[in-house]
């Protein structure tokens, strides 16, 4: 086992107090002048490499290495809803295909469902190499049992060194199965993704829902496996198809499911944020409802789609599907501008990606203004007032 | 029926920087309270049992202090409470930590059903429910807004995505991880407070475990391992508009006239 090892002969009253400082998640006690680590260690080696020096070590053993050259090649699930492709699977393709330029592999698409050849033909547009089709009426709707028995046998059989799915509701029930399955490591909501020429995909993510990005790597496993939002990497361009697509024989694959699905309920359409290309954002600041008026004629003269922090959520002045961040939508629009919202880290992942940022905000240490083209330190109900005096005057012209 | 619901012990705040000088992070580990999603796992347990009636087990893994978080639940209306807590599971990633519950379950045995939150508000996954249910080879059904049917071999839930809902028969064992918001938790009552205060948390250590194969545990048994923290690059070209109201609005308007978004 791996554990850090406090060398109690160093420590005194002075050391201790050091070392529970610095560690992040509260692991040191101490006790009649004895220095001890409960099970809060996460082994971060913050204590090791910080602390004072000799005091505490990293006992690990060594661990078998598995021959990773025995894995080959990106896989991207090609998310589908009654035959119809998620658009983050493309997305995800033409980031593969940036990584595979560094690793030197090659990149597969997997498509699992009921006559969706179309979806294979599709991804091929993207470039990919190789697209494995496993079509039967089985897998007609998504089943989490059934879908996790056929990354199995494909994995089975060509070894992919990674795999790559959205982080959508169903890549989020999905990939921690597959992962289970396989025994590997899963990284969720991954920012970014690089790849290492040793072939070790570096996964990059917001951690502690705080301020922090943690870089990970799965050292010793394979396949290695992230999940990533929608709209985070670009769709690629289409390209002249060159892959091959190989359809895979779906005999042999475990079908039996505890699951049955007695009905689908198709909620009523509503137009989606993270479609918007142009995105007024409210937040915290504003006092009531009524308040929301003053964005009223801006919006309309930018035509523009309204959305929200978590706390106008809670409040029952929009429903969820307006939520931009983290734990609501990605959004990616042409414009945003940001009025009145505090600028937490979950709001800022799913929206820094914006061509264009603007924010009004009355708190100079907002961190929203850190990734603004444009920063307006005021009042919104100072400055708004102003706009729309000027949208509407420019109308009497 | 038998209930298992899995819980955990967040820290109060989420609030973590990088100090610029030291590097280190700054962190407030002292105050914790319960994943607050994991009150919409335990009301739905609630909820079930008050039509069919069993038993309620809330489990965590976690320090030894987690038992504060177990008690809570108990205040709530669990009947028992059980920690997994050992060195040995230090370091534990997704993988580590959805097999290490899935072992204590196996451990203590004998359920219908696992309910767990949708996530955590400290690792923000959402995995380790699923993980959970693979390894204990059940089917899981995500993002439960509503139990519908409860029997005793089979449950129906609306399970709730982005575009759709979707109503799933499952049958038992299986595990069910609950949508925030599916209900209203009810909060811990005073009169269980009294009569449970002194009641007995169960403790589990690795050595009371099946598989005591230690590389599927904690550090060893997890295969991400975190390479760096940083904090956020957050450099770019901007521009202030200053003034009193009335020059920002007009920078304001006139950006949106130049960049012909009006």
């Amino acid at each position: 086992m791996a554990y850090i090892k406090v060398d109690n002969t160093k420590v005194n009253k002075e050391v201790a107090q050091k070392l529970i400082k610095i560690c992040p998640f509260n692991a040191f006690e101490y006790d009649d002048e004895m220095l001890s680590i409960n099970a809060n260690c996460r082994i971060c080696k913050m204590c090791v490499r910080k602390g004072p020096e000799g005091v505490c070590t990293l006992i690990e053993e060594e661990r078998k290495k598995i021959d990773k050259t025995q894995y080959k090649g990106i896989l991207v699930y090609i998310e589908q809803l009654n035959g119809k492709a998620h658009p983050v699977s493309f997305e995800l393709i033409g980031k593969a295909k940036e990584l595979a330029q560094v690793s030197k592999d090659p990149v597969f698409a997997l498509v699992i469902g009921n006559q969706v050849e179309h979806l294979a033909n599709e991804a091929l547009t993207y470039g990919v190499d190789k697209v494995y089709l496993y079509d039967s009426p089985l897998y007609e709707h998504f089943n989490v049992e059934r879908y996790t028995n056929v990354v199995e046998a494909c994995f089975n059989k060509h070894k992919f060194s990674t795999i790559l799915l959205g982080s959508t509701p169903q890549g989020r029930s999905f990939g921690p199965r597959m992962a289970a399955r396989l025994r590997t490591g899963l990284t969720a909501d991954c920012t970014k993704l690089e790849m290492d020429t040793n072939g070790d995909l570096l996964q990059i993510r917001p951690a502690f829902g705080g301020n922090i990005m943690a870089k990970i790597r799965t050292t010793n496993h394979r396949p290695q496996m992230a999940t990533v939002r929608y709209k985070i990497f670009k769709k690629p361009e289409a390209v002249k198809p060159f892959g091959q697509l190989i359809k895979e024989d779906v005999k042999g694959i475990n079908d039996h499911t505890f699951i049955e699905i007695l009905e689908v309920l198709n909620k009523p359409k509503s137009k989606d944020i993270s479609e918007s290309e142009i995105l007024i954002c409210v937040g915290r600041a504003f006092k009531k409802q009524a308040d929301l008026q003053l964005i009223e004629p801006l919006r309309k003269r930018l035509n523009a789609d309204v959305a929200c922090t978590r706390p106008l959520i809670e409040n029952g002045w929009f429903d969820a599907r307006h939520q931009v961040g983290l734990s609501g939508r990605t959004v990616k629009p042409k414009l945003i501008i940001n009025i009145g919202i505090s600028g937490a880290v979950h709001y800022i992942e799913g929206m820094k990606d914006a061509e264009m940022i603007i924010t009004i905000n009355n708190d100079p240490n907002n961190k929203l203004f850190n990734i603004s083209h444009y920063s307006i330190l005021g009042d919104l109900y100072e400055v708004l007032p102003r706009l729309n005096d000027l949208l509407e005057g420019e109308n009497h012209v | 029926m038998n209930i298992m619901v899995c819980i955990k012990q967040v820290p109060a705040s989420s609030e973590v920087k990088i100090d610029p000088v030291t590097g280190n992070l700054i962190r407030d580990g002292k105050n914790v309270k319960l994943n607050p999603f994991d009150l919409f796992a335990l009301e739905a347990a609630f909820q079930i049992n008050e039509q069919i009636g069993g038993s309620i087990h809330a489990l965590t893994m976690g320090p030894d202090s987690a038992i504060r978080v177990l008690k809570e639940a108990i205040y709530m209306g669990a009947d028992k409470g059980t920690v997994i807590s050992d060195r040995k599971f230090a370091g534990a990633d997704v993988l580590a930590t959805a097999y290490t519950i899935s072992q204590m379950i196996d451990h203590i045995g004998n359920f219908d059903l696992v309910i767990c939150g949708k996530q955590t508000t400290d690792g923000d996954t959402a995995q380790v429910g699923p993980e959970i249910a693979e390894n204990l080879t059940i089917p899981h059904v995500p993002y439960v807004k509503e139990i519908l049917e409860v029997y005793e071999d089979y449950v129906v839930v609306r399970s709730g995505y982005d575009t759709h809902d979707e109503i799933v028969k499952v049958t038992l064992p299986a595990l069910l991880t609950i949508e925030k918001d599916a209900n209203t938790p009810r909060l811990p009552s005073y009169k269980r407070k009294k009569a449970f205060k002194d009641s007995d948390i169960n403790i589990i250590r690795f050595n009371d475990l099946k598989d005591q194969t230690l590389e599927h545990y904690g550090l060893l048994g997890s295969p991400t391992q975190v390479e760096e923290m940083f904090s956020p690059d957050t450099k770019l070209d901007s521009k202030a508009i200053k003034g009193d109201a009335k020059t920002m609005a007009k920078g304001l308007f006139d950006v949106l006239k130049e960049s012909q978004f009006i």
